[in-house]
């Protein structure tokens, strides 16, 4: 009889590149059989979901606007989780991020969209950054579970929107799809392609994504974060001040996921909704997860989550499936890809009998 | 009878040969010791024995008989049982439960039948085991005579204990003596794994020593000293270093500490009313049984701990309420037992190395890696610490590991080093290096607080030995009066 045996074993590099890789090819096997069951043949269902979306140039850059969010989340959540900071609550903070967009949007007019733009920006970040203050204040001071309180913080910022939304920025616009008054042209986001959704967020959030891999990798701060990060004890028995390296890295992450708001709504949707978001700062945390912490990493798996996206509603659209296919292949991509992180750590070996 | 014989076991992992045709034979009623420095092959020889890992080529009789053993499972049907340093014992179980957990026959569990069988067999082995007690109600001493009783539990009569002491506080370790003597009278064969000249000599009747994977000899206790044993090992002559004896001078007192009193994680008073001080140049020894204050007593020098009440004053200021970094500021070293507390395992040598002291590799908020390249390459030539800059500090051995925190606390010139069981665990060589360092630090003029469970390395280096029993210190003798006795008697809390 053959037997296996998994024992303790560090993986050479090029297992570590490999993992994320065999994960999504691990996930397209498993989805298979639930399309099967579905009576659709994998195939062509993966050709909709992969290919296609990639063959038509308004698909090509819808892709990049569905991107366009994600590379914040997902460099957002990789900032804080390089830290040893949980942060789940980059959903919330990109709601505040998108709240805050709206109210400027009302009420800054009449200036250059030059002057506009970069006040939304900074507003974003700030509102992301203030949601992210309370639980890691809790965390610095308290020592309370960030994972939970970053959560659960998600859900009061919901109540705050649909307040707003049903209260003080009540329009009659849409009546049953609640949204706010349409932001001023000052603040609308510059269109990096006429006639398309693509706007300035895109090149916003590659430069940010650039901005923070150079703070983890080059910068005094970065080491400090990343010491405390894999080693609380240690950073703190070598002088550094774990605590304050903390709660820079929480609002920083905060104030990035706020940005992505802020861009939802001033090139995306130019008013706030309820349903902005629908787990974007969620996937980031799968994003971050595939690229391993690494900002650069971010960029290719948050295109990858923006063709999963895309390519969700081209499959729905061919095949008739539901287009929570894409939610599907997300959620197992995080549980596979997690279960393969194993092999950095151990290697499966033959037992001779 | 021989109850294990092993033949010409050769074993290699990629480029490196672990073990090199390696004879080795373990009689019955006898306590073999398998002795080397670390990376010596006596592990590897072991996990083979036990079925953790197949010899490249080689065989192995067991009572006469040719076995293939590729798991522990089948080790253990061969009656082959090995007790390593880190326990398999599930700690809200009771000590019944564990037992029983490897037995796997049948479908029900009989706990009170098993608790019966469990009884019968320790009375008939002369071990107390306790077999309702929660396994994390045991002290680490109970714990590893569970894990020996279930390797008896389960009919072994070969017996692997892997460095069995090095958990162990001293009076565990007689008692584990005697546990082990009391099986070899009942006929076991027991093979100890060890690096301790002293106990080698104190229990075993043969002694095998690996050297570099290849066997170097079987000796007899009888016929050999510890001097000749540790020439076998290290393949050279000089062994053990001491302090030169110096001259009293009046010096400046770097550290004095004055009635420190300090409260544990558990709320009990670690540290009562300490008073002690330390000069330029020399080497204060803190002698104790592990667990009376110790630990306590360097975290609060390190700022880790804040103390409760009581002064330290490093240089005529005050510091007993200052954070890590302002420690590191005024040019305290530290170097605290557990090396996982000041290194971050899955950052790299270097960036472990300047860690303490970022801010001199940094200009305006960025990381300079050409300066810090810079000294640390010229720090590993320098403490000849086999590594690599960019090596990811978890992948050095033990010594290694030493070494660099050495560096980074020495290449400081610290004015006060605090060090922490420097040596333990560390092969000879490793040790002897350390030590060494230690003494050129104080040559040097720096005060040096050192802990250490080794009694040796206490009457080696030090100037002065202070002993510490319950959180306060006994008594405080210049080392060339003290006797191992008389220390020994103030370590047990006997009064002056």
């Amino acid at each position: 009889m053959i037997k296996f045996r998994l024992e303790k074993h560090s993986s050479p590099y090029w297992v570590r590149i490999i993992i994320p890789f065999a994960a999504i090819l691990v996930t397209f096997l498993i989805t298979s059989i639930i399309l099967m069951v579905s009576h659709v043949n994998p195939i062509e269902a993966f050709y909709y979901f992969l290919v296609e979306p990639l063959s038509a140039k308004a698909s090509l850059i819808e892709v990049l606007v569905k991107s366009t969010p994600l590379f914040l989340t997902g460099v957002a959540v990789s900032l804080a989780f390089a830290s040893g900071y949980w942060n789940i609550g980059a959903e919330g903070q990109l709601i505040a991020g998108a709240t805050a967009g709206a109210g400027i949007g009302m009420i800054v007019q009449g200036v250059s969209q030059w002057v506009g733009i970069p006040i939304m920006i900074i507003g974003g970040f700030l509102a992301g950054a203030l949601w992210a203050l309370l639980p890691a204040i809790l965390k610095v001071k308290l020592s309370v579970d960030e994972i939970v309180t970053t959560l659960l913080m998600n859900y009061v910022i919901l109540y705050l929107v649909s307040f707003l939304l049903n209260g003080p920025w009540k329009t009659t616009t849409n009546p049953g799809w609640p949204q706010s008054p349409e932001i001023s042209l000052s603040t609308t986001f510059v269109k990096l392609i006429p006639k398309t959704r693509l706007h300035i967020g895109f090149v916003i959030a590659l430069v940010i994504i650039l901005v923070v891999w150079f703070l983890l990798t080059k910068t005094k701060l970065g080491y400090q974060m990343r010491a405390s990060g894999i080693g609380r004890q240690a950073a703190y028995f070598t002088g550094i001040n774990v605590n304050r390296t903390i709660l820079i890295s929480a609002l920083l992450s905060g104030g990035i996921a706020g940005i992505a708001g802020a861009a939802e709504v001033g090139g995306i949707h130019y008013h706030l909704i309820e349903a902005l978001s629908g787990g974007l700062g969620y996937t980031g945390i799968i994003i971050a997860t595939l690229s391993a912490l690494n900002p650069l990493a971010v960029i290719p798996s948050a295109l990858f989550f923006g063709l999963i996206e895309t390519g969700a509603r081209s499959v729905s659209r061919a095949l008739g499936t539901p287009i929570h296919l894409g939610g599907i292949v997300e959620g197992m991509l995080l549980l596979i890809i997690l279960g393969a992180f194993l092999f950095q750590e151990y290697r499966i070996r033959r037992v001779k009998k | 009878m021989n109850a294990v014989e092993m033949h010409n076991i050769t074993k290699t992992f990629g480029d490196l040969t672990a073990n090199n045709q390696v004879n080795f034979t373990v009689a019955e009623g006898e306590i073999h010791a398998l002795l080397g420095e670390n990376g010596a092959g006596k592990t590897t020889l072991m996990r083979i024995l036990y079925g953790l890992y197949q010899a490249d080529s080689g065989e192995i009789y067991l009572h006469d008989h040719k076995v293939e053993i590729s798991s522990p499972n089948d080790a253990i049907k061969c009656g082959v049982g090995m007790v390593t340093q880190h326990f398999t014992l599930v700690s809200n179980l009771t000590v019944t439960e564990n037992l029983l957990m490897s037995e796997r026959k049948g479908f029900l569990l009989n706990i009170p039948d098993g608790r019966e069988r469990i009884l019968t067999t320790a009375k008939k082995f002369g071990i107390p085991i306790q077999p309702d007690t929660l396994v994390k109600h045991l002290s680490v001493g109970e714990k590893q005579r569970v894990e020996i009783f279930k390797a008896l539990f389960r009919n072994a009569r070969v017996l692997i204990m892997d460095e069995p002491t090095a958990v162990l506080v001293p009076q565990e370790i007689d008692q584990l003596m005697e546990t082990l003597q009391n099986l070899r009278s009942q006929g076991f064969a027991i093979i100890f794994i060890s690096h301790k000249l002293n106990e080698v000599m104190t229990i075993c009747d043969r002694i095998t020593v690996l050297r570099d994977g290849e066997m170097i000899g079987t000796v007899n206790k009888k016929d050999v000293t510890q001097e000749e044993l540790a020439k076998m090992m290290v393949g050279r002559e000089t062994f053990g270093i001491s302090r030169e004896s110096r001259k009293e001078e009046q010096q400046q007192i770097i550290l004095d500490v004055k009635d420190l009193s300090a409260i544990d994680k558990k709320g009990h008073l670690a540290l009562n009313n300490i008073s002690f001080n330390i000069k330029k140049g020399e080497i204060l020894g803190v002698a104790g049984v592990s667990g009376n204050g110790q630990s306590e007593l360097a975290q609060a020098l390190s700022g880790m701990l804040k103390p409760k009440s009581g002064s330290v004053l490093f240089k005529g200021k005050e510091i007993s309420k200052c954070t890590p970094a302002e420690i590191i500021k005024v040019g305290i070293g530290r170097i605290p037992e557990e090396r996982n507390t000041s290194v971050v395992n899955e950052m790299t040598v270097a960036e472990n190395i300047v860690m303490e002291h970022i801010d001199e590799f940094t200009d305006n908020g960025l990381i300079n890696k050409r300066k810090i390249m810079e000294i640390c390459e010229k720090l590993i030539a320098d403490f000849n610490i086999k590594a690599k800059p960019g090596d990811r500090i978890r992948t050095l051995s033990g010594g290694n590991m030493q070494k660099a925190l050495l560096a980074r606390v020495l290449y400081r010139k610290p004015e006060l080093i605090i060090v922490s069981q420097p040596t333990r665990g560390l092969d000879v060589g490793a040790t002897e290096y350390i030590r060494l360092k230690l003494l050129e630090q104080a040559k040097m003029g720096a005060a040096v607080l050192l802990f250490s469970e080794d009694l040796d390395e206490i009457f080696a280096l030090s100037d002065r030995i202070a002993v510490i029993y319950e959180g306060r210190i006994m008594d405080i003798i210049p080392s060339t009066k003290a006797t191992v006795e008389q220390v020994g008697l103030l370590m047990a809390g006997a009064s002056k």
